[in-house]
């Protein structure tokens, strides 16, 4: 087995000064936020931020231009992500559109859809949620039950889907529903739904997380109406396209860099001249973000030459979220305070947060076993 | 890939293929030096590779990157990526090459090894400790500092005394004390004024802990989905499916920090750094890779005769040889605590990756 997929590259030369512009603008425009802040990363939601940067081209890079987009390369947006995601800044109110309700009505989308959506997102005025998960259907997607049935005018749901990420401030949410009820094969029978969140009988109700921050939710659709032109793609095709969208989800940066901030607070914490132990873990933490990075970059320039890294970017996934979840283990072990949200120090308040965020970087998205499941299924196990 | 890379990798491995067997590696094992391969492997210019000759033909560092990594997959048992390095070394500093065998030492630090003029040549005098076919190579390379300015030595060993050493796979690691006679020094001209031997051969370690990694990964996929227990092939059951997709990764990253690194070297950056990322993440590796081969193949592997391990104890050697993980940790660790924590990520995205753009304040 050979992973020729994920060629070693380097990005084009030309793309530095766009690192520079967007760095610069993040100085000015993050200048005075908490570390505690930025370690949020891409759950840290700000509309006007969102709106600063959409007015600047950067959401929607790779779109079209008649959809609001700026018909950019995959690599160019590729610099603009991770420089947002090193900053630590609140990109999620448009990080989902960006990041996969476009590029999948691109791909699936009706024109209306295209029109009425893609330049709002690209604005940085339209938030979208994902709507995925049910109470009974986690890494099982296949499972879930929700459903939509064809009435006259449209489509009726009902059903519920959790953990839906910025559902109680989304405009609409990519949702996945089943259209037949019992297909004889469980893949079969799904469709994918662009739903305005303002329809009549769906209720959200907030689900605190652990580090009690609201963000998440559960979403209720008590035969909530939807008309025919919200169905994404065709009827049926539900599976293949979200496998096609979660692609999209996993190939980024973001799932190496969500702990960043906490890497950046130990430097400097510790100073110029540090003992041997930070040293090694210091050390030790760059070379995994080197190498991940240009692991990273191998999808990105995969992406732009039109092939489909899914098993690429499992691999990726699963190696940079354990690279995540090492970093608030190794502050530990080299300072050994106890976690405190309310500490003096930055490097303590950031501590204390990822601490509490960790476990979730190796379950959203795709859980580390269902990754290497199909990293197994890739190797030619089963 | 360019046609140039594609025929290297053909090249390599065709030869290296047919030549390396079982018979080859017990005997390289017992201590016979493979003659016949050796002369293949420099008739075929793979062990020049990064000569200026080779360099005009338009071959570089991704060449040798991929014949080191296959050197390490086939478990050669030759000193072809000290050979590769050390010729790079030589038309650095613009010494012709000697016909060889040619291999390469780290210097263990000013006190064991001294480079001074002598006349109007070079004197070499001190102890160079467990160097690759040492006993066996006409002449060692190494780099010294000269004063304050970085030198390149070729050093014959005929004049030195050598006291046999092996590694934990039967590779020659033989200490040698240089008396001085017949050594040809140069300086080495910038913007390569850094270059240093060490982080060379860590450099060349971690392409063939890459290149073994993924034999590894190849021959635990295949035994996993032909043994049979429990009325089924071990390849189907959960447990061993994630063990395996755990060591997939873990060779993509060794490869992917390797190359990486040869990038980086080829493009003329810090040598250091480049080979500090490749030596620990590959490094990392080569223990994850080794405990999951054997695991994977139960009682089997652990037989002598058996191939994985030819492989795993190769693995367990080079990441330690030329500075282990922590090694080049603690020198990283340095760079990075030196530019701070609002240098770190320009410093990652700027030298660390390649990119020629100018550095960007943040």
């Amino acid at each position: 087995m050979s992973f020729l997929g994920l060629a070693h590259r380097t990005l084009p030369p030309q793309t530095e000064g766009l690192r520079r512009e967007v760095r610069e603008f993040l100085s000015e425009a993050l200048a005075g936020r908490s570390a505690a802040s930025r370690a949020q990363s891409w759950d840290g939601f700000d509309p006007e931020f969102s709106r600063s940067i959409g007015a600047r081209g950067w959401i929607g890079m790779t779109w079209p231009k008649q959809y609001g987009g700026a018909e950019r390369s995959a690599l160019e947006r590729y610099v603009v992500i991770e420089e947002m995601l090193a900053a630590g800044a609140p990109v999620s109110a448009h990080w989902f559109g960006d990041r996969q309700t476009g590029p999948l009505l691109l791909r699936y989308g009706t024109e209306a859809q295209r029109r009425s959506i893609l330049p709002s997102i690209a604005r940085g005025e339209l938030c979208v949620c994902i709507g995925m998960s049910e109470p009974d259907a986690g890494s099982d997607v296949a499972a879930i039950r929700s459903r939509a049935r064809k009435v006259p005018g449209g489509w009726e749901i009902t059903g519920a889907k959790v953990w839906t990420t910025n559902a109680h401030r989304a405009h609409y949410m990519l949702g996945l529903f089943r259209t037949v009820p019992e297909p004889s094969e469980r893949h079969a029978g799904l469709s994918q739904f662009l739903v305005d969140m303002r329809s009549p009988g769906i209720s959200v109700r907030p689900i605190p997380d652990i580090a009690a921050r609201e963000h998440f939710n559960e979403v209720r659709f008590d035969q909530a109406l939807v008309p025919e032109s919200a169905l994404v793609g065709k009827e049926g095709d539900g599976w293949t396209q979200a496998m096609a969208e979660l692609a999209y989800e996993r190939s980024g940066p973001e799932r190496y860099l969500s702990s960043v901030q906490l890497l950046l607070e130990l430097v400097r914490a510790v100073g110029a001249a540090p003992g041997e132990r930070v040293r090694v873990a210091v050390g030790k933490a760059v070379a995994s973000m080197a190498t991940l990075r240009q692991m990273s970059l191998a999808i990105a320039g995969m992406l732009d030459s039109g092939a489909n890294p899914a098993l690429e970017a499992a691999i990726v996934k699963d190696l940079g979220t354990a690279f995540e979840q090492s970093l608030p283990e190794i502050v530990h072990d080299l300072l050994g305070t106890e976690p405190d949200r309310a500490a003096v120090a930055d490097l303590g308040r950031v501590h204390a947060l990822l601490l509490e965020l960790a476990p979730c970087f190796s379950l959203r998205g795709g859980t580390r076993e269902v990754l290497r499941g199909i990293v197994a299924r890739g190797l030619g196990l089963r | 890939m360019s046609e140039m890379r594609a025929f290297v990798g053909e090249t390599v491995e065709r030869i290296l293929r047919d030549a390396v067997d079982e018979r080859l590696l017990a005997d390289a094992e017992r201590g016979e030096w493979p003659e016949a391969l050796w002369r293949t492997v420099v008739a075929s210019g793979l062990a020049g590779v990064l000569s200026a000759e080779s360099a005009s033909l338009g071959a570089g560092w991704p060449e040798a990157f991929d014949i080191v990594a296959a050197a390490g997959r086939h478990c050669a048992p030759l000193p072809l990526p000290e050979a590769i390095g050390a010729v790079w070394l030589l038309s650095l500093a613009g010494i012709e090459s000697p016909v060889g065998p040619i291999t390469l030492a780290a210097a263990g630090g000013d006190e064991d090894l001294r480079l001074a003029r002598q006349g109007h040549g070079w004197r070499l005098a001190g102890t160079a400790a467990r160097v690759p076919w040492g006993g066996r190579a006409t002449h060692v390379v190494l780099t010294a500092d000269v004063g304050a300015e970085p030198h390149v030595a070729c050093a014959p060993t005929s004049g030195c005394r050598i006291t046999p050493g092996e590694n934990l796979a039967g590779e020659p690691r033989d200490t040698l004390e240089f008396s001085g006679e017949g050594v040809i020094a140069a300086p080495v001209p910038a913007p390569h004024g850094r270059v240093d031997a060490g982080a060379l051969g860590a450099l060349l370690r971690s392409a063939q802990i890459a290149g073994a990694a993924q034999a590894v990964l190849d021959l635990s996929l295949s035994y996993a989905n032909t043994r049979r227990q429990f009325d089924r092939p071990i390849g189907r059951f959960q447990a061993v499916q994630q063990s395996l997709a755990v060591l997939a990764a873990e060779a993509v990253a060794a490869r992917m920090a390797a190359e990486h690194a040869f990038f980086l070297a080829g493009s003329g950056g810090r040598m250091e750094d480049a080979a500090a990322i490749a030596k620990i993440r590959a490094g990392e590796a080569a223990g994850r890779a080794a405990a999951i081969g054997h695991q994977v193949h139960g009682a089997i592997g652990f037989a002598r005769e058996h191939r994985l391990n030819l492989l795993t104890r190769r693995l367990w050697s080079w990441r330690a040889e030329f500075g282990a993980e922590t090694v080049w940790a603690d020198r990283l660790g340095r760079d990075a605590v030196a530019r701070g924590a609002d240098g770190l990520w320009p410093w990652i995205t700027g030298e660390l990756s390649g990119a020629r753009g100018e550095e960007v304040k943040t």
